[in-house]
């Protein structure tokens, strides 16, 4: 009632009520966005619109800008390349997926619960995203080296293969180390996703008589849907950004074993100084990653609005 | 003008949409005495010559605080695709550290960098101080662009003495001697030859020379001048083939392509007595001083020119590398910091003071009437055997990625990548190369 003492007398009580009502079904002003929408226009849309129009020219980086049609796009499409670092980004994208998914979906599950020793094995789990990717690459880089790495070290012949130089085995290493650094931030989510759960809904299933297993998977995993969306869409379109961790890792090498797109895109343009060829390849990555996010976003149904704690 | 904006737009655009995050590991040295905003700028490389440069700017600044230098290092691949971002933005330091050949055609092409003869003019004592056949590098259709700022830079075939004296071995002084070397190297568990391959161009030595001795400087001298088809002359298709054949053989360590040379592992290999040879530029024995003090001052540091091939063209005595590094003036700089880059090189560069500070990191600076310096000198073995070799090769060809223009260079290194992985054939090599000639 405070408030509406301290209202003008020409708007009433009930007026102001409406006001409210209105703002929460129409969300609020538009007008807030503007700062967001401004800084997106400024640093994303325009730079995207930039190399949508370079891609039809021809420039080294240096000298004039030439337009010249599609042919950046012909050289782009027409590279073996390309194709190979199509194939390799997939891959990355697939076995990384495959790895990271169940063990942070696990990890998460476990350091959800309150014991003491949980709480302080996640401090050391979460410890590698605190470090930049430059940094993790360059350590196992030295610990992987096949002359003076920890193999060769320890003297352990399993451990000393040439990692990093073997064409066949170098992607896996790649997984591997996009692994350790990125598993603890999608245990992080899990994490926050699994303590949104109910307790009610456990104590539930325990009167009906359901073990462990049974209430993780008829409770914990339903319930974590939205959470997986989110950290599947980030594992899936992030793994189009590798780029930090690999290019000081491995530069894209031996060969072109794991040139993914970003690096690919990245060599083409800073070190063949191909601007163009450049260009059209971001453009290539934009479109990819657009539609991954959609169709990613579509899995998760029509209801995808609805309340997940329904019946909670 | 509007060409140079949309230039500017289009750099802007795509530092800010394509770099993800750009390498850009710049140390700064200490803060120069009075170095402000408006000095002139300048961009070096770490390693060997970083405490010369340094040294040299710093008292630079120390006699002329009015107009001081600001000094910034960065690696050497790190560099090369930063300071031809920051050139192209007009953001370049005013003195340039560049190697001559195509990358510095493509700065003076595209108007960046000052033409310096009128200086040399000037200033004969400048001139003067050169080895001539090392100005020439810096010269672009009859004009200076680019000055000699550093040392000779040949490459060269080091070994480890203790290796091959416990294997009873000698360098090899030819091709066939080379390859009977590798399986004994192997029996006694040492790797024949070291090799940066992850960074590339260390890969490119081997095929310089190769090409040399079968062909002589006229194949590389054709395919610089962008004759049709020069890469499929039998001289690189020859070389390319002994090279894949010492890969089959066993010549080069275990995971060679995963071995990065601005680390300086593969020199480490070499000390550490794990590869009995390697094939790199004179610019390592300044690493190895440093990093391995005793290994170099106790002798067992060897050096030898690149074997010859039978029945090879090219005089054994032709070397390649680099003939010195280059400061060029950016033409973006303003007056005043042109007017105290040009008085550094001429009165703070190759002063007696610069001369034996870069002799003794361990090199050979490009200036005339040195000899008796580098008989003072402790390194003075390896030192004089450089200085001769530079001196007395009847052709010093410029590291083929620098003479090439960059995207030819860019495309020559990842196909040679694939000829030392047995990816490709080398006649593959060469169908793929004709196609960038003139790009």
């Amino acid at each position: 009632m405070s408030a509406t003492t301290t209202t003008p007398p020409r708007a009433p009580a009930a007026k102001r009520a409406t006001d409210t009502r209105r703002t929460l079904e129409k969300g609020p002003s538009g007008w807030l966005a503007v700062p967001a929408l401004a800084f997106f226009m400024l640093f994303a849309i325009l730079p995207l619109l930039g190399v949508l129009f370079l891609s039809f020219t021809r420039w080294d980086g240096l000298g004039e800008i030439k337009l010249d049609g599609l042919s950046s796009w012909n050289t782009v499409l027409a590279d073996p390349v390309t194709g190979n670092a199509l194939l390799v980004t997939a891959k990355i994208m697939f076995f990384s997926f495959i790895v990271q998914a169940p063990i942070s979906l696990l990890l998460g599950v476990f350091t959800a619960a309150s014991q003491k020793y949980r709480a302080a094995l996640a401090v050391l789990y979460f410890v590698p995203l605190l470090l930049s990717s430059a940094a993790v690459a360059i350590a196992f880089k030295a610990l992987l080296d096949p002359n003076f790495g920890l193999g060769p070290g320890l003297g352990l012949p399993l451990l000393a293969q040439d990692w990093l130089g073997n064409s066949d085995l170098v992607l896996f290493v790649v997984v591997f180390v996009i692994a350790w650094q990125f598993v603890p931030f999608h245990t992080l989510i899990y994490q926050g996703g699994v303590r949104q759960i109910p307790a009610s809904l456990y104590e539930a299933a325990q009167i009906d008589g359901a073990g462990r297993i049974q209430q993780f998977f008829n409770i914990t995993l339903p319930q974590l849907k939205y959470t997986m969306i989110t950290s599947s869409t980030l594992m899936v379109v992030g793994s189009l950004a590798y780029f930090d961790l690999v290019f000081v890792l491995t530069a894209g090498g031996p060969g072109y074993s794991t040139r993914l797109l970003p690096l690919h895109m990245y060599l083409t343009g800073f070190k063949a100084n191909d601007m163009g060829a450049a260009s059209a390849l971001g453009v290539i990555l934009v479109v990819i990653g657009l539609a991954l996010a959609l169709f990613l976003q579509r899995l998760g149904g029509k209801n995808r609005n609805a309340s997940q704690l329904e019946g909670a | 003008m509007n060409s140079l904006k949309l230039r500017t737009a289009g750099m802007a655009v795509s530092a800010a949409a394509l770099s993800i995050s750009l390498v850009a590991c710049g140390s700064s040295g200490p803060a120069g005495t009075g170095a402000s905003a408006d000095s002139a700028t300048m961009w070096g490389l770490t390693g060997g010559d970083q405490p010369v440069f340094q040294a040299s700017v710093d008292s630079w600044n120390k006699a002329h605080p009015d107009s001081a230098i600001k000094l910034d290092f960065f690696a050497n691949d790190a560099y090369k695709t930063k300071v031809r971002t920051a050139v192209g933005a007009g953001q370049g330091p005013t003195l340039v550290y560049g190697w001559g050949g195509g990358v510095l055609k493509s700065y003076v092409d595209a108007g960046q960098v000052d033409d310096l003869t009128g200086f040399l003019k000037d200033n004969p004592d400048v001139q003067g101080r050169y080895l001539p056949s090392i100005l020439e590098s810096g010269v672009i259709d009859g004009k200076t662009y680019a000055l000699p700022n550093n040392k000779v830079q040949p490459v060269v075939l080091y070994y480890n003495k203790e290796v091959f004296e416990k294997i009873g071995a000698e360098p090899p002084k030819t091709w066939d001697e080379l390859m009977a070397l590798v399986p004994k190297f192997k029996d006694a568990g040492v790797a024949p030859f070291s090799l940066g391959g992850q960074s590339k161009w260390p890969d490119l030595m081997w095929l310089e020379y190769l090409v040399d001795r079968i062909g002589g400087p006229e194949v590389f001298a054709n395919i610089a001048a962008n004759k049709p088809d020069a890469w499929s002359d039998p001289a690189v298709i020859e070389a390319l083939t002994k090279i894949q054949e010492l890969v089959d053989a066993g010549g080069f360590i275990n995971g060679f392509s995963s071995i990065a040379a601005d680390s300086n592992a593969d020199q480490a290999l070499l000390y550490t007595g794990k590869a009995a040879m390697i094939l790199q530029g004179s610019w390592i024995y300044q690493g190895m001083k440093k990093d391995a003090a005793d290994f170099v001052s106790s002798g067992k540091l060897g050096y030898t020119p690149f074997p010859t091939v039978e029945g090879g063209k090219g005089d054994p005595a032709n070397v390649v590398g680099n003939p010195s590094n280059f400061w060029s003036v950016s033409s973006k700089a303003t007056e005043e910091q042109k007017k105290t880059a040009l008085e550094y090189v001429k009165d703070g560069m190759f002063n007696d003071e610069n001369v034996q500070s870069l002799i003794d990191s361990g090199a050979v600076p490009v200036v005339t009437g040195i000899e008796d310096k580098l008989a003072a000198s402790p390194d003075k073995d390896f030192l004089t055997y450089v200085y001769g070799m530079a001196k007395d090769a009847p052709d010093f060809t410029l590291s083929w990625d620098q003479a090439l223009s960059p995207a030819q260079g860019d495309a020559m290194l990842a196909n040679l990548d694939q000829i030392f992985l047995k990816k490709i054939t080398p006649e593959q090599f060469a169908s793929t190369m004709n196609a960038t000639i003139g790009k």
